[in-house]
Protein backbone atom coordinates (compact mmCIF):
# COMPACT_ATOMS: atom_id res chain seq x y z
CA UNK A 1 0.00 0.00 0.00
CA UNK A 2 1.26 3.36 -0.63
CA UNK A 3 0.34 5.83 1.65
CA UNK A 4 1.10 9.13 2.61
CA UNK A 5 2.74 10.54 5.71
CA UNK A 6 3.53 13.72 7.34
CA UNK A 7 5.32 13.84 10.61
CA UNK A 8 6.11 17.40 12.11
CA UNK A 9 7.90 16.47 14.78
CA UNK A 10 7.81 20.61 15.10
CA UNK A 11 7.96 22.99 17.40
CA UNK A 12 6.14 26.40 15.54
CA UNK A 13 6.63 29.49 17.55
CA UNK A 14 5.37 32.35 16.10
CA UNK A 15 4.97 35.83 17.37
CA UNK A 16 1.54 36.85 18.48
CA UNK A 17 0.28 40.52 18.54
CA UNK A 18 3.14 42.97 19.61
CA UNK A 19 4.64 42.72 23.00
CA UNK A 20 3.52 39.14 23.43
CA UNK A 21 5.15 36.18 24.15
CA UNK A 22 5.71 34.04 21.16
CA UNK A 23 3.20 31.18 20.42
CA UNK A 24 3.80 27.71 20.48
CA UNK A 25 1.12 26.87 17.66
CA UNK A 26 2.46 23.25 16.88
CA UNK A 27 3.94 21.85 19.18
CA UNK A 28 5.97 18.28 18.07
CA UNK A 29 2.92 17.37 16.64
CA UNK A 30 3.34 13.57 14.14
CA UNK A 31 0.88 12.58 11.95
CA UNK A 32 0.29 9.74 9.57
CA UNK A 33 -2.10 9.59 7.03
CA UNK A 34 -2.84 6.37 4.83
CA UNK A 35 -3.32 6.68 1.13
CA UNK A 36 -7.15 6.77 0.23
CA UNK A 37 -8.48 7.85 3.75
CA UNK A 38 -10.41 10.54 5.12
CA UNK A 39 -8.55 12.11 7.94
CA UNK A 40 -9.70 14.23 10.27
CA UNK A 41 -8.13 17.12 12.66
CA UNK A 42 -10.20 18.31 15.30
CA UNK A 43 -10.30 20.68 18.01
CA UNK A 44 -11.57 23.97 19.40
CA UNK A 45 -10.50 27.53 18.32
CA UNK A 46 -6.75 28.43 18.81
CA UNK A 47 -5.54 24.41 18.83
CA UNK A 48 -3.24 24.86 15.85
CA UNK A 49 -5.21 23.19 13.14
CA UNK A 50 -4.85 26.21 10.87
CA UNK A 51 -0.90 26.48 11.44
CA UNK A 52 -0.67 22.76 10.69
CA UNK A 53 -2.28 22.52 7.57
CA UNK A 54 -0.37 25.91 6.68
CA UNK A 55 2.78 24.04 7.36
CA UNK A 56 1.73 21.20 5.23
CA UNK A 57 0.35 22.88 2.10
CA UNK A 58 3.93 24.65 2.10
CA UNK A 59 2.50 28.11 3.38
CA UNK A 60 3.92 28.14 6.45
CA UNK A 61 7.54 26.61 7.09
CA UNK A 62 8.02 24.87 10.17
CA UNK A 63 10.65 25.65 12.28
CA UNK A 64 11.32 22.31 12.98
CA UNK A 65 10.28 18.87 11.95
CA UNK A 66 9.43 17.51 8.44
CA UNK A 67 6.09 17.14 6.36
CA UNK A 68 6.32 14.28 3.70
CA UNK A 69 3.41 13.85 1.34
CA UNK A 70 3.54 10.80 -1.15
CA UNK A 71 7.26 10.84 -1.17
CA UNK A 72 8.17 14.48 -1.75
CA UNK A 73 9.72 16.17 1.46
CA UNK A 74 8.14 19.39 1.59
CA UNK A 75 9.75 21.47 3.86
CA UNK A 76 12.90 21.33 1.55
CA UNK A 77 10.37 22.23 -1.80
CA UNK A 78 7.13 23.68 -0.38
CA UNK A 79 6.39 24.70 -4.08
CA UNK A 80 5.73 20.72 -4.85
CA UNK A 81 2.63 21.13 -2.85
CA UNK A 82 0.82 23.31 -4.75
CA UNK A 83 1.35 19.98 -7.23
CA UNK A 84 0.42 17.85 -5.48
CA UNK A 85 -2.18 18.72 -3.38
CA UNK A 86 -5.48 21.22 -3.62
CA UNK A 87 -6.67 23.03 -0.91
CA UNK A 88 -9.87 25.06 -0.14
CA UNK A 89 -8.93 27.50 2.76
CA UNK A 90 -11.08 29.36 4.83
CA UNK A 91 -11.03 32.48 2.79
CA UNK A 92 -12.42 33.31 -0.75
CA UNK A 93 -11.74 36.51 -0.85
CA UNK A 94 -9.17 35.93 -4.14
CA UNK A 95 -12.51 34.45 -5.61
CA UNK A 96 -15.45 37.00 -4.57
CA UNK A 97 -16.06 38.94 -7.39
CA UNK A 98 -15.57 35.97 -9.83
CA UNK A 99 -18.45 34.43 -11.39
CA UNK A 100 -19.23 30.79 -10.20
CA UNK A 101 -17.75 29.65 -13.36
CA UNK A 102 -14.68 31.87 -13.90
CA UNK A 103 -13.61 30.83 -10.44
CA UNK A 104 -13.60 27.30 -11.08
CA UNK A 105 -12.16 27.70 -14.30
CA UNK A 106 -9.58 30.32 -13.81
CA UNK A 107 -8.56 27.95 -10.54
CA UNK A 108 -8.28 25.17 -13.55
CA UNK A 109 -6.37 26.97 -15.16
CA UNK A 110 -3.74 27.76 -13.06
CA UNK A 111 -3.48 24.51 -11.61
CA UNK A 112 -1.89 23.67 -15.20
CA UNK A 113 -4.90 22.32 -17.35
CA UNK A 114 -5.23 24.29 -20.69
CA UNK A 115 -8.29 25.94 -21.72
CA UNK A 116 -10.20 22.93 -23.17
CA UNK A 117 -9.60 20.58 -20.11
CA UNK A 118 -10.30 23.84 -17.29
CA UNK A 119 -13.82 23.94 -18.85
CA UNK A 120 -14.49 20.70 -19.24
CA UNK A 121 -13.48 19.86 -15.64
CA UNK A 122 -15.23 23.27 -14.42
CA UNK A 123 -19.18 21.96 -16.11
CA UNK A 124 -18.67 18.92 -14.60
CA UNK A 125 -18.16 20.07 -11.50
CA UNK A 126 -20.28 22.63 -11.37
CA UNK A 127 -22.89 20.22 -12.49
CA UNK A 128 -21.87 17.64 -9.60
CA UNK A 129 -22.36 20.04 -6.75
CA UNK A 130 -25.44 21.47 -8.76
CA UNK A 131 -24.21 24.52 -9.14
CA UNK A 132 -24.84 24.49 -12.69
CA UNK A 133 -27.94 26.98 -12.40
CA UNK A 134 -25.62 29.77 -10.19
CA UNK A 135 -22.74 29.58 -12.31
CA UNK A 136 -23.35 32.97 -13.87
CA UNK A 137 -23.42 34.34 -10.43
CA UNK A 138 -20.42 36.39 -8.74
CA UNK A 139 -19.31 34.41 -5.72
CA UNK A 140 -19.67 37.50 -3.30
CA UNK A 141 -23.42 37.94 -4.30
CA UNK A 142 -24.55 34.15 -3.15
CA UNK A 143 -25.87 33.04 0.48
CA UNK A 144 -22.29 31.99 2.16
CA UNK A 145 -23.20 28.31 1.88
CA UNK A 146 -22.88 28.80 -1.75
CA UNK A 147 -19.92 30.83 -2.05
CA UNK A 148 -18.11 27.92 0.07
CA UNK A 149 -19.56 25.39 -2.09
CA UNK A 150 -18.30 27.56 -5.05
CA UNK A 151 -14.92 27.77 -3.53
CA UNK A 152 -14.62 23.63 -3.42
CA UNK A 153 -15.53 23.57 -6.79
CA UNK A 154 -13.12 25.75 -7.60
CA UNK A 155 -10.71 22.95 -5.10
CA UNK A 156 -11.67 20.09 -7.10
CA UNK A 157 -10.84 21.52 -10.61
CA UNK A 158 -7.77 19.83 -11.40
CA UNK A 159 -7.17 16.50 -10.15
CA UNK A 160 -5.23 15.81 -7.11
CA UNK A 161 -4.17 13.26 -5.57
CA UNK A 162 -4.40 14.69 -1.99
CA UNK A 163 -7.46 17.31 -0.91
CA UNK A 164 -6.44 19.66 2.26
CA UNK A 165 -10.48 20.95 3.19
CA UNK A 166 -10.09 23.57 6.11
CA UNK A 167 -14.06 23.29 7.08
CA UNK A 168 -15.92 22.30 3.68
CA UNK A 169 -19.33 22.50 4.77
CA UNK A 170 -19.25 25.85 7.05
CA UNK A 171 -22.94 27.47 6.84
CA UNK A 172 -24.16 25.02 4.13
CA UNK A 173 -27.58 23.44 3.86
CA UNK A 174 -27.71 19.54 4.27
CA UNK A 175 -28.49 19.29 0.64
CA UNK A 176 -25.34 21.02 -0.20
CA UNK A 177 -23.45 19.16 2.52
CA UNK A 178 -24.63 15.83 0.62
CA UNK A 179 -23.50 17.04 -2.91
CA UNK A 180 -19.85 17.63 -1.21
CA UNK A 181 -19.65 14.43 0.52
CA UNK A 182 -21.05 12.43 -2.39
CA UNK A 183 -17.98 14.43 -4.59
CA UNK A 184 -15.41 13.39 -1.85
CA UNK A 185 -16.52 10.01 -1.72
CA UNK A 186 -16.30 9.48 -5.45
CA UNK A 187 -12.94 11.10 -5.73
CA UNK A 188 -11.70 8.94 -3.04
CA UNK A 189 -13.58 5.25 -4.42
CA UNK A 190 -12.39 6.00 -8.21
CA UNK A 191 -8.79 7.52 -7.98
CA UNK A 192 -7.40 6.37 -3.93
CA UNK A 193 -8.19 10.54 -3.36
CA UNK A 194 -6.48 11.27 0.11
CA UNK A 195 -8.57 13.92 1.87
CA UNK A 196 -7.55 15.73 5.43
CA UNK A 197 -10.37 17.60 6.29
CA UNK A 198 -10.09 20.06 9.49
CA UNK A 199 -13.07 20.53 11.42
CA UNK A 200 -14.95 21.62 14.45
CA UNK A 201 -18.44 19.93 13.81
CA UNK A 202 -18.66 16.68 16.09
CA UNK A 203 -21.48 15.57 14.24
CA UNK A 204 -19.73 15.69 10.55
CA UNK A 205 -16.57 13.98 12.58
CA UNK A 206 -18.41 11.39 13.64
CA UNK A 207 -20.26 10.11 10.40
CA UNK A 208 -17.67 10.97 7.31
CA UNK A 209 -14.05 10.37 9.07
CA UNK A 210 -12.24 7.78 8.49
CA UNK A 211 -9.70 8.29 11.87
CA UNK A 212 -9.46 11.65 13.57
CA UNK A 213 -6.96 13.22 15.50
CA UNK A 214 -7.75 15.53 18.39
CA UNK A 215 -5.35 19.34 18.86
CA UNK A 216 -5.55 20.52 21.74
CA UNK A 217 -2.80 23.50 22.22
CA UNK A 218 -0.97 22.51 19.52
CA UNK A 219 -0.93 18.56 20.37
CA UNK A 220 -2.06 15.59 19.37
CA UNK A 221 -3.87 14.54 22.59
CA UNK A 222 -5.65 11.44 20.72
CA UNK A 223 -5.92 10.07 17.09
CA UNK A 224 -7.81 7.03 15.87
CA UNK A 225 -11.03 6.04 14.79
CA UNK A 226 -13.98 8.18 15.47
CA UNK A 227 -15.97 4.71 17.30
CA UNK A 228 -12.37 3.96 18.65
CA UNK A 229 -12.19 7.14 20.15
CA UNK A 230 -15.58 7.04 21.60
CA UNK A 231 -14.94 3.20 22.81
CA UNK A 232 -12.53 4.85 25.41
CA UNK A 233 -15.24 6.54 27.30
CA UNK A 234 -17.73 3.43 26.64
CA UNK A 235 -18.25 2.67 29.77
CA UNK A 236 -19.85 6.33 30.78
CA UNK A 237 -23.09 7.78 29.95
CA UNK A 238 -23.82 11.80 29.41
CA UNK A 239 -26.50 12.91 31.61
CA UNK A 240 -27.93 16.63 30.86
CA UNK A 241 -30.31 18.30 33.56
CA UNK A 242 -31.92 21.26 32.40
CA UNK A 243 -33.50 22.65 35.77
CA UNK A 244 -36.63 25.12 35.97
CA UNK A 245 -34.77 27.99 37.94
CA UNK A 246 -32.59 26.91 40.25
CA UNK A 247 -31.21 23.02 41.14
CA UNK A 248 -33.24 21.49 44.47
CA UNK A 249 -29.74 21.86 46.00
CA UNK A 250 -31.81 21.00 49.31
CA UNK A 251 -32.12 17.52 47.86
CA UNK A 252 -29.09 15.76 49.33
CA UNK A 253 -28.38 13.48 46.11
CA UNK A 254 -28.90 16.79 43.79
CA UNK A 255 -26.26 18.33 45.92
CA UNK A 256 -24.19 15.60 45.87
CA UNK A 257 -24.54 15.54 41.51
CA UNK A 258 -23.21 19.06 41.76
CA UNK A 259 -19.82 18.50 42.12
CA UNK A 260 -19.67 16.04 38.82
CA UNK A 261 -21.58 18.32 36.66
CA UNK A 262 -20.57 20.91 34.37
CA UNK A 263 -23.03 23.92 34.68
CA UNK A 264 -23.83 25.77 31.77
CA UNK A 265 -26.84 28.14 33.35
CA UNK A 266 -30.08 26.19 34.00
CA UNK A 267 -28.08 23.08 32.17
CA UNK A 268 -25.78 20.41 34.07
CA UNK A 269 -23.79 18.14 32.20
CA UNK A 270 -22.63 14.90 33.88
CA UNK A 271 -20.73 11.72 32.76
CA UNK A 272 -21.45 9.13 34.51
CA UNK A 273 -21.13 5.43 34.58
CA UNK A 274 -24.17 3.63 33.94
CA UNK A 275 -25.72 2.36 37.10
CA UNK A 276 -24.78 6.25 38.75
CA UNK A 277 -27.26 7.75 35.63
CA UNK A 278 -30.01 5.28 36.67
CA UNK A 279 -29.97 5.96 39.78
CA UNK A 280 -29.08 10.14 39.52
CA UNK A 281 -32.04 10.24 36.45
CA UNK A 282 -34.41 7.74 39.64
CA UNK A 283 -33.76 10.93 41.79
CA UNK A 284 -34.42 13.68 39.73
CA UNK A 285 -37.32 12.17 38.17
CA UNK A 286 -38.71 11.80 41.49
CA UNK A 287 -40.08 13.33 44.70
CA UNK A 288 -38.87 17.02 45.04
CA UNK A 289 -36.11 17.22 42.70
CA UNK A 290 -38.67 16.40 39.96
CA UNK A 291 -40.70 19.60 40.44
CA UNK A 292 -37.66 21.63 39.91
CA UNK A 293 -37.09 19.63 36.90
CA UNK A 294 -37.73 21.13 33.19
CA UNK A 295 -36.27 18.61 31.07
CA UNK A 296 -33.42 15.71 30.97
CA UNK A 297 -31.50 13.55 28.81
CA UNK A 298 -29.54 10.69 28.29
CA UNK A 299 -27.33 9.70 25.35
CA UNK A 300 -24.46 7.91 24.74
CA UNK A 301 -20.72 9.35 24.06
CA UNK A 302 -19.95 11.51 21.25
CA UNK A 303 -16.50 12.73 20.02
CA UNK A 304 -17.43 15.75 22.02
CA UNK A 305 -17.14 13.70 25.62
CA UNK A 306 -13.69 12.17 23.90
CA UNK A 307 -12.81 15.31 23.41
CA UNK A 308 -13.37 16.55 27.43
CA UNK A 309 -12.49 13.00 28.75
CA UNK A 310 -9.16 13.53 27.23
CA UNK A 311 -8.73 16.72 28.85
CA UNK A 312 -9.38 19.73 26.30
CA UNK A 313 -8.61 22.79 26.82
CA UNK A 314 -10.35 24.36 29.83
CA UNK A 315 -12.71 21.40 29.84
CA UNK A 316 -14.88 23.61 27.12
CA UNK A 317 -15.65 21.38 24.72
CA UNK A 318 -15.63 21.67 21.00
CA UNK A 319 -17.98 23.94 19.03
CA UNK A 320 -21.07 22.16 18.37
CA UNK A 321 -22.19 22.98 14.90
CA UNK B 1 3.01 13.52 21.78
CA UNK B 2 3.17 10.80 19.09
CA UNK B 3 0.21 9.15 18.06
CA UNK B 4 1.38 6.06 15.62
CA UNK B 5 -2.51 4.59 14.82
CA UNK B 6 -1.14 3.45 11.17
CA UNK B 7 0.40 0.37 13.40
CA UNK B 8 -3.35 -0.16 15.31
CA UNK B 9 -5.35 -0.78 12.06
CA UNK B 10 -4.26 -3.70 9.55
CA UNK B 11 -2.88 -3.01 6.15
CA UNK B 12 -1.14 0.05 8.20
CA UNK B 13 2.43 -0.15 7.50
CA UNK B 14 3.97 3.38 7.88
CA UNK B 15 4.35 4.99 4.45
CA UNK B 16 7.81 6.09 4.40
CA UNK B 17 9.38 2.90 4.15
CA UNK B 18 6.55 2.20 1.15
CA UNK B 19 7.40 5.21 -1.01
CA UNK B 20 10.54 5.46 -0.08
CA UNK B 21 11.54 3.90 -3.59
CA UNK B 22 9.41 6.19 -5.79
CA UNK B 23 7.42 9.32 -4.82
CA UNK B 24 4.44 10.06 -6.37
CA UNK B 25 4.26 11.81 -9.66
CA UNK B 26 3.62 15.65 -9.47
CA UNK B 27 0.99 17.30 -11.70
CA UNK B 28 2.45 19.68 -13.96
CA UNK B 29 2.82 23.09 -13.07
CA UNK B 30 0.82 25.91 -15.04
CA UNK B 31 3.13 27.56 -17.59
CA UNK B 32 3.74 31.19 -17.36
CA UNK B 33 1.75 32.90 -20.30
CA UNK B 34 -1.59 30.49 -19.92
CA UNK B 35 -1.82 31.44 -16.04
CA UNK B 36 -0.49 34.97 -16.77
CA UNK B 37 -3.52 34.94 -19.37
CA UNK B 38 -6.26 33.21 -16.99
CA UNK B 39 -5.12 35.88 -14.60
CA UNK B 40 -5.74 38.75 -16.40
CA UNK B 41 -8.64 37.64 -17.50
CA UNK B 42 -10.28 36.53 -14.27
CA UNK B 43 -9.07 40.61 -12.98
CA UNK B 44 -10.61 41.94 -15.74
CA UNK B 45 -13.77 40.55 -15.23
CA UNK B 46 -13.55 41.52 -11.43
CA UNK B 47 -13.06 45.29 -12.23
CA UNK B 48 -15.68 44.92 -15.02
CA UNK B 49 -18.19 43.99 -12.00
CA UNK B 50 -16.51 45.94 -9.36
CA UNK B 51 -14.80 48.83 -10.30
CA UNK B 52 -16.33 50.66 -12.61
CA UNK B 53 -17.97 53.06 -10.32
CA UNK B 54 -14.37 54.28 -9.52
CA UNK B 55 -13.33 53.86 -13.32
CA UNK B 56 -16.12 57.34 -13.22
CA UNK B 57 -14.46 58.57 -10.46
CA UNK B 58 -11.14 58.34 -11.79
CA UNK B 59 -12.17 60.47 -14.91
CA UNK B 60 -14.29 63.06 -13.34
CA UNK B 61 -11.95 63.84 -10.88
CA UNK B 62 -9.62 64.17 -14.00
CA UNK B 63 -12.36 66.35 -16.32
CA UNK B 64 -13.06 68.66 -12.89
CA UNK B 65 -9.36 69.33 -12.04
CA UNK B 66 -9.37 70.59 -16.17
CA UNK B 67 -12.31 72.34 -15.97
CA UNK B 68 -10.93 74.34 -12.78
CA UNK B 69 -7.22 74.68 -14.20
CA UNK B 70 -8.82 76.53 -17.48
CA UNK B 71 -9.67 79.71 -15.71
CA UNK B 72 -5.95 79.98 -14.58
CA UNK B 73 -3.88 78.63 -17.06
CA UNK B 74 -3.02 81.12 -19.99
CA UNK B 75 -0.04 79.53 -21.81
CA UNK B 76 0.01 76.70 -24.08
CA UNK B 77 2.98 74.90 -22.59
CA UNK B 78 1.01 75.21 -19.28
CA UNK B 79 -2.33 73.71 -21.11
CA UNK B 80 -0.27 70.74 -22.22
CA UNK B 81 1.18 69.77 -19.00
CA UNK B 82 -2.63 70.16 -17.28
CA UNK B 83 -4.49 67.69 -19.86
CA UNK B 84 -1.23 65.00 -20.35
CA UNK B 85 -0.99 65.44 -16.38
CA UNK B 86 -5.00 64.68 -15.81
CA UNK B 87 -5.12 62.27 -18.22
CA UNK B 88 -2.07 60.02 -16.08
CA UNK B 89 -3.64 60.54 -13.26
CA UNK B 90 -6.72 58.25 -14.48
CA UNK B 91 -3.56 55.90 -14.68
CA UNK B 92 -2.43 56.67 -11.42
CA UNK B 93 -5.88 56.44 -9.28
CA UNK B 94 -6.63 53.06 -10.98
CA UNK B 95 -3.21 51.38 -11.56
CA UNK B 96 -1.31 52.72 -8.17
CA UNK B 97 -4.15 53.43 -6.17
CA UNK B 98 -7.10 50.31 -6.31
CA UNK B 99 -4.19 48.10 -7.15
CA UNK B 100 -2.66 48.72 -3.84
CA UNK B 101 -5.78 48.12 -1.28
CA UNK B 102 -6.87 45.47 -3.39
CA UNK B 103 -3.46 43.54 -3.10
CA UNK B 104 -3.37 44.85 0.29
CA UNK B 105 -6.43 43.54 1.29
CA UNK B 106 -6.06 40.26 -0.17
CA UNK B 107 -2.72 39.88 1.49
CA UNK B 108 -4.47 40.89 4.98
CA UNK B 109 -7.52 38.44 4.49
CA UNK B 110 -5.52 35.37 3.76
CA UNK B 111 -6.30 35.47 -0.20
CA UNK B 112 -3.46 35.31 -0.94
CA UNK B 113 -3.37 31.69 0.18
CA UNK B 114 -5.45 31.03 -2.75
CA UNK B 115 -2.22 31.50 -5.81
CA UNK B 116 -0.14 30.54 -3.07
CA UNK B 117 -1.49 26.69 -3.20
CA UNK B 118 -1.49 26.49 -7.01
CA UNK B 119 1.59 25.59 -8.93
CA UNK B 120 1.40 29.30 -10.98
CA UNK B 121 4.55 31.61 -11.28
CA UNK B 122 4.23 34.67 -8.97
CA UNK B 123 5.28 36.67 -11.90
CA UNK B 124 2.13 35.60 -13.43
CA UNK B 125 -0.07 36.81 -10.83
CA UNK B 126 1.62 39.71 -10.06
CA UNK B 127 2.12 40.75 -13.80
CA UNK B 128 -1.92 39.19 -14.85
CA UNK B 129 -3.85 41.59 -12.10
CA UNK B 130 -0.97 44.56 -12.88
CA UNK B 131 -1.76 44.59 -16.37
CA UNK B 132 -5.70 44.35 -16.06
CA UNK B 133 -5.26 47.06 -13.62
CA UNK B 134 -3.27 48.78 -16.47
CA UNK B 135 -6.20 47.84 -19.17
CA UNK B 136 -8.77 49.17 -17.04
CA UNK B 137 -7.85 52.97 -17.19
CA UNK B 138 -7.95 53.11 -20.50
CA UNK B 139 -11.32 54.12 -21.38
CA UNK B 140 -10.83 57.09 -18.53
CA UNK B 141 -7.68 57.88 -19.96
CA UNK B 142 -8.86 58.50 -23.43
CA UNK B 143 -11.85 59.75 -22.72
CA UNK B 144 -10.17 62.58 -20.13
CA UNK B 145 -7.21 62.96 -22.86
CA UNK B 146 -9.92 63.91 -25.57
CA UNK B 147 -11.87 66.20 -23.51
CA UNK B 148 -8.61 67.66 -22.29
CA UNK B 149 -7.70 68.21 -26.00
CA UNK B 150 -11.08 69.88 -27.15
CA UNK B 151 -11.32 72.18 -23.88
CA UNK B 152 -8.36 73.70 -24.11
CA UNK B 153 -7.93 73.77 -28.16
CA UNK B 154 -4.87 71.34 -28.32
CA UNK B 155 -4.42 69.22 -31.18
CA UNK B 156 -5.55 65.55 -31.84
CA UNK B 157 -2.79 64.42 -33.87
CA UNK B 158 -0.72 62.68 -31.28
CA UNK B 159 -3.30 61.08 -29.56
CA UNK B 160 -1.85 57.32 -30.66
CA UNK B 161 0.96 58.12 -28.46
CA UNK B 162 -1.37 56.97 -25.54
CA UNK B 163 -1.07 53.15 -27.02
CA UNK B 164 2.37 53.49 -25.26
CA UNK B 165 2.08 55.96 -22.52
CA UNK B 166 -0.81 54.15 -21.01
CA UNK B 167 0.92 50.35 -20.92
CA UNK B 168 4.10 51.53 -19.59
CA UNK B 169 3.31 54.48 -16.85
CA UNK B 170 0.63 51.95 -16.61
CA UNK B 171 3.51 49.16 -15.88
CA UNK B 172 5.57 51.95 -13.26
CA UNK B 173 2.11 52.38 -11.54
CA UNK B 174 0.51 49.19 -11.03
CA UNK B 175 4.46 47.53 -10.23
CA UNK B 176 4.54 50.18 -7.77
CA UNK B 177 0.98 49.92 -6.12
CA UNK B 178 1.40 46.07 -6.08
CA UNK B 179 4.90 46.58 -4.43
CA UNK B 180 3.19 49.05 -1.81
CA UNK B 181 0.34 46.55 -1.40
CA UNK B 182 2.18 43.38 -1.04
CA UNK B 183 4.82 45.17 0.85
CA UNK B 184 2.54 47.04 3.92
CA UNK B 185 2.17 45.23 6.75
CA UNK B 186 -1.36 46.31 7.24
CA UNK B 187 -4.31 47.04 4.76
CA UNK B 188 -4.73 50.07 5.96
CA UNK B 189 -1.14 51.20 5.54
CA UNK B 190 -1.52 50.10 1.92
CA UNK B 191 -4.60 52.16 1.21
CA UNK B 192 -2.70 54.90 2.91
CA UNK B 193 0.43 54.30 0.62
CA UNK B 194 -1.32 54.01 -2.27
CA UNK B 195 -3.47 57.27 -1.53
CA UNK B 196 -0.49 59.76 -0.77
CA UNK B 197 0.74 58.07 -4.45
CA UNK B 198 -1.94 58.97 -6.16
CA UNK B 199 -2.32 62.66 -4.42
CA UNK B 200 1.78 63.04 -5.24
CA UNK B 201 0.69 62.63 -9.11
CA UNK B 202 -1.84 64.83 -9.04
CA UNK B 203 -0.29 67.11 -7.53
CA UNK B 204 3.29 66.71 -9.26
CA UNK B 205 1.60 66.16 -12.79
CA UNK B 206 -1.14 68.69 -13.49
CA UNK B 207 0.39 71.72 -12.29
CA UNK B 208 2.79 73.10 -14.54
CA UNK B 209 6.47 72.50 -13.07
CA UNK B 210 7.98 75.94 -14.31
CA UNK B 211 6.08 77.45 -11.24
CA UNK B 212 6.82 74.72 -8.72
CA UNK B 213 9.66 75.38 -5.94
CA UNK B 214 12.99 73.82 -6.59
CA UNK B 215 12.12 70.91 -4.15
CA UNK B 216 9.48 70.19 -5.44
CA UNK B 217 10.72 69.93 -8.73
CA UNK B 218 13.16 67.32 -7.76
CA UNK B 219 10.03 64.97 -6.13
CA UNK B 220 8.22 65.62 -9.27
CA UNK B 221 11.47 64.37 -11.27
CA UNK B 222 11.53 60.98 -8.77
CA UNK B 223 7.66 60.02 -9.46
CA UNK B 224 7.74 58.05 -12.48
CA UNK B 225 4.06 58.86 -13.69
CA UNK B 226 5.83 62.34 -14.22
CA UNK B 227 8.05 60.79 -16.96
CA UNK B 228 4.33 59.54 -18.59
CA UNK B 229 2.96 63.20 -18.22
CA UNK B 230 6.10 65.02 -20.12
CA UNK B 231 6.15 62.07 -22.61
CA UNK B 232 2.90 62.71 -23.54
CA UNK B 233 2.94 66.84 -22.90
CA UNK B 234 5.55 67.01 -25.84
CA UNK B 235 3.59 65.47 -28.13
CA UNK B 236 1.81 68.42 -28.51
CA UNK B 237 3.91 70.41 -29.78
CA UNK B 238 4.61 71.29 -33.89
CA UNK B 239 7.26 69.41 -34.19
CA UNK B 240 7.46 66.72 -31.40
CA UNK B 241 11.48 65.92 -30.15
CA UNK B 242 10.92 62.17 -30.29
CA UNK B 243 14.00 61.11 -28.90
CA UNK B 244 12.52 62.93 -25.59
CA UNK B 245 9.64 61.10 -25.54
CA UNK B 246 11.23 57.87 -26.30
CA UNK B 247 13.71 59.00 -23.18
CA UNK B 248 10.62 59.62 -20.72
CA UNK B 249 9.24 56.48 -21.90
CA UNK B 250 12.65 54.45 -21.52
CA UNK B 251 12.47 56.12 -17.59
CA UNK B 252 8.55 54.62 -17.69
CA UNK B 253 9.82 51.19 -18.98
CA UNK B 254 12.58 50.86 -16.67
CA UNK B 255 10.75 51.82 -13.17
CA UNK B 256 7.95 48.92 -14.80
CA UNK B 257 10.53 46.52 -15.00
CA UNK B 258 12.24 47.23 -11.33
CA UNK B 259 8.82 47.87 -9.46
CA UNK B 260 7.18 44.75 -11.09
CA UNK B 261 10.01 42.83 -10.06
CA UNK B 262 9.97 44.63 -6.41
CA UNK B 263 6.15 43.52 -6.25
CA UNK B 264 7.21 39.73 -7.67
CA UNK B 265 9.50 39.66 -4.73
CA UNK B 266 7.28 40.91 -2.82
CA UNK B 267 4.35 38.41 -3.52
CA UNK B 268 6.60 35.60 -2.93
CA UNK B 269 7.21 36.93 0.39
CA UNK B 270 3.49 37.08 1.13
CA UNK B 271 2.66 34.09 -0.13
CA UNK B 272 5.34 32.11 2.10
CA UNK B 273 5.31 33.42 5.37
Amino acid sequence: MRGLTKTYPAVKARRGAPGAAEVLATDAVELDVRRGEIYGLLGPNGAGKSTLVRQLTGLLRPDRGSVEILGHDIVRHPERAARLLAYLGQESTALDELTVSLAAETTGRLRGLDVRQARAERDAVLDELGLTPIAGRALKKLSGGQRRLACLAAALVGERPLLVLDEPTTGMDPVARRAVWAAVDRRRAERGTTVLLVTHNVIEAETVLDRVAVLDRGRVIACDTPAGLKERVSGEVRVELVWRERPPLDVPEVAVLRDRAVEAGRRWTLRLAPEEARAAVATVTGGAAFAALDDFTLATPSLEDVYLALGGAARQGLVKA
Amino acid sequence: MSVVPAEVLPGGALAVEDTAGGAAELAPAARFWPSLVAVYRAQLSRARVARIPLLFVATFQSVGIMIMMRGVVDTRPEAQSVVAGSSVVVVAYVALNLLAQYFGQLRASGGLDHYATLPVPPAAVVLGAAGAYASFTVPGTLVTAVFGCVLFGLPLTNLWILVAVIPLAGAALSGLGAACGLLAPRPELATLLGQLGMSAALLLGVLPPDRMPEPVRLARDLLPSTYGVEAYARTFGARPDWAFVGADLGVCAGVGVVSLAVATWAYRRAAVR
